[in-house]
């Protein structure tokens, strides 16, 4: 196959990637998408077996069909409440596919193109350098993503003192040492560059706290794109420049979005440290406030007798799994003419749309959910307002009180709704580390107990 | 007599390693000619600027098409990405089939392997997202 061939195939495969994303624009047209999505890679993968001079099929067979099998079996696996982990640990794998490649490409110019050993083009080298280090710290900083999604170290930020210089400095040697690997084609430099970066990615990651994640997620998918990106530039091959700049752009404005659902700025994110000791000393003022605590029965009593009612899913309710029962307690309540709605907050969950996915597993039909901005006006029209393990997205705080760490951040009007229901572990506060006056007002009814035994009693009592 | 013949066949070999150095550098010399930006490409724009431009140019078409993403397909976008980012495998493959084998190749073929786990899982795993999306049955 001629090389002008091919990079009209890897234009095609392009395409189909750009009309895979297009197709979620919406969940009827998404299916559709993905199907163009797998063709790209298809497309991909064939055209390049072809324009390859010689194919060891046994070697590359090999490794597609282990990993292929591993992956079949983890995507097939896996739970919906631990997608935030899974979407983590994926990345990782991009950002150290991204340095093997660079690596490959630095020891075996030839292959692509580039030069030869000792005598690469300066362009490719300084392209090859960007993109294994793009690639390092997407791994390394993907992975303190997972364990801390995973619960394996905590979530809480990590910081110490002179944190950002440190990184700082580390950035500065990493371009020094790219100047190094450029001018003098230095395998050691190339291979302490790897090193650094992969350091640098751990340093970034540890700052930010667990209700960033979705921002981390984000962004780390963003990262994902760019060093997918750089290796293009490297190799000269427009089909991943054109994926990495799709996966890359698609990253940040989900990071955006994220940011902006909370209200702060990417560079604070990046900073990280929020929702750490610091934030919790905002909280209250250590009085002692009356709450009225209610059980499964009140609640069913008040939510039968209501016309409308509004669930508030949060990241609580995913960890207790309560988004079957949660549903079926829905169900009964439509059957009895209620009218159930759902509200997502842009930042409920650990990842951006999680608690979308979670209600469609749970059998939720997606025209009953709507985002924060349609749905937010009809609270005060509301009779119940049934909040799951969300806490700090209906946090009126953050309209009032400037001196809030929440301040500013966009909220769910739940406090309007005529009652509120709030099902919680405990009185304790949320990960910004503030206190809801919601749940000292009048019309909050506060439910104590673990969000799916709540639900579960409270279809019992639906029942009866 | 036979000394001598040693001797001969040692300069053989020292004058035939000469030899393959010149090749080898001769050989290094043509590849840097030919695939230095030369005579050959001085009339377009270098292979740099080309990439740029289709860069820029996939940004801009990545952020028009991402904002018209539904917030509620959010999970699945990043499955999406996730899944074609790992496109990456084109390199990978180059380098994993060379027909020879060292570390480069060893390099390509765990990269393959990566990116497979990658493409498999992303995809599959947005499969099933998107399959439990379903409307209100009327």
């Amino acid at each position: 196959m001629s090389y002008n061939l091919a990079a009209f195939f890897y234009l095609i495969a392009s395409v189909c990637f750009i009309l895979a994303l297009r197709g979620l624009s919406h969940p009827e047209s998404s299916r559709g998408g993905l199907r163009f999505g797998i063709a790209g890679m298809v497309i991909a993968v064939i055209t390049t077996l072809f324009i390859m001079p010689q194919v060891n099929f046994v070697l590359i067979l090999l490794g597609i069909i282990v990993g292929g099998a591993i992956g079949t079996v983890i995507a097939i696996r896996i739970q919906m409440t631990a997608l935030p982990q899974l979407v983590a640990a994926f990345h990782s794998l991009v950002g150290l596919a991204a340095v093997l490649v660079a690596a490959a490409a630095f020891y075996n110019p030839a292959a692509y193109g580039i030069g030869v050993p000792g005598d690469i083009k300066t362009a490719s080298l300084i392209e090859m350098a960007i993109g294994a280090a793009i690639g390092a710290i997407t791994f390394t900083g993907s992975i303190v993503a997972f364990a801390k999604l995973q619960g394996l170290v905590s979530g809480k930020p990590v910081v110490f003192a002179m944190q950002h210089w440190l990184n700082l400095a580390l950035g500065i040697l990493a371009v020094i040492l790219i100047i190094w690997m450029v001018a003098g084609q230095s395998a050691t430099a190339f291979w302490l560059l790897v090193l650094l970066t992969l350091v640098l990615g751990v340093l970034i990651i540890i700052p930010i706290g667990g209700a960033d994640m979705p921002v981390v997620i984000s962004m780390l998918n963003s990262y994902s794109g760019w060093a997918a990106a750089g290796i293009g530039f490297t190799l000269g091959n427009n089909l991943l420049i054109i994926t990495g700049a799709l996966v890359g752009s698609a990253g940040a404005i989900l990071s955006y979005i994220m940011c902006k659902g909370m209200n702060r700025s990417f560079i604070s994110v990046i900073l990280g440290g929020f929702g750490g000791e610091s934030a919790a000393a905002g909280a209250g003022d250590g009085e002692q406030r009356s709450y009225r605590q209610g059980a499964a029965d009140d609640a069913a009593f008040l939510m039968r007798n209501a016309e409308k009612v509004i669930i508030v899913p949060g990241y609580g309710m995913a960890v207790a799994q309560a988004q079957h029962a949660l549903r079926e307690m829905a169900d009964l309540l439509k059957g009895e003419g209620v009218e159930v709605k759902y509200a997502i907050h842009p930042v409920a969950g650990r990842m951006p749309g999680h608690m979308n996915v979670l209600l469609a597993e749970a059998n939720v039909p997606y025209d009953e959910v709507f985002e924060m901005d349609e749905i937010n006006r009809e609270f005060a029209e509301t009779d119940v307002a049934f909040v799951i393990g969300a806490n700090d997205v209906t946090n009126p705080s953050a309209k009032s009180d400037p001196a809030s760490p929440i301040y500013g951040m966009p909220v769910l009007d739940v406090e309007k709704a005529q009652n509120v229901l709030f099902v919680k572990r405990s009185m304790a506060s949320g990960y910004a580390g503030v206190d809801n006056p919601l749940f000292y007002m009048d019309q909050t009814m506060m439910l104590l107990a673990d969000a799916k035994k709540m639900c579960e009693d409270i279809v019992k009592a639906l029942e009866a | 007599m036979s000394e001598d013949l040693m001797q001969q066949a040692i300069d053989l070999a020292n004058r035939a390693r000469d030899l393959s150095d010149d090749a080898a550098a001769l050989a290094r010399e043509t590849a840097r000619i030919s695939s230095d930006s030369g005579l050959v490409e001085a009339v377009g724009p270098s292979p740099l600027i080309t990439g740029l431009t289709v860069f820029i140019l996939a940004i801009f078409v990545g952020y028009y098409v991402v904002w018209r993403v539904t917030p509620a397909l959010h999970s699945p976008l990043m499955g999406v990405t996730n899944a074609i980012s790992s496109v990456i495998i084109v390199g990978a493959l180059i380098a994993a089939g060379t027909g020879d084998f060292g570390f480069s190749e060893i390099m390509g073929f765990i990269a393959v392997t990566l990116a497979s786990v990658n493409i498999f899982g992303g995809f599959l795993v947005t499969h099933r997202m998107l399959s439990m999306f379903k409307k209100k049955q009327k």
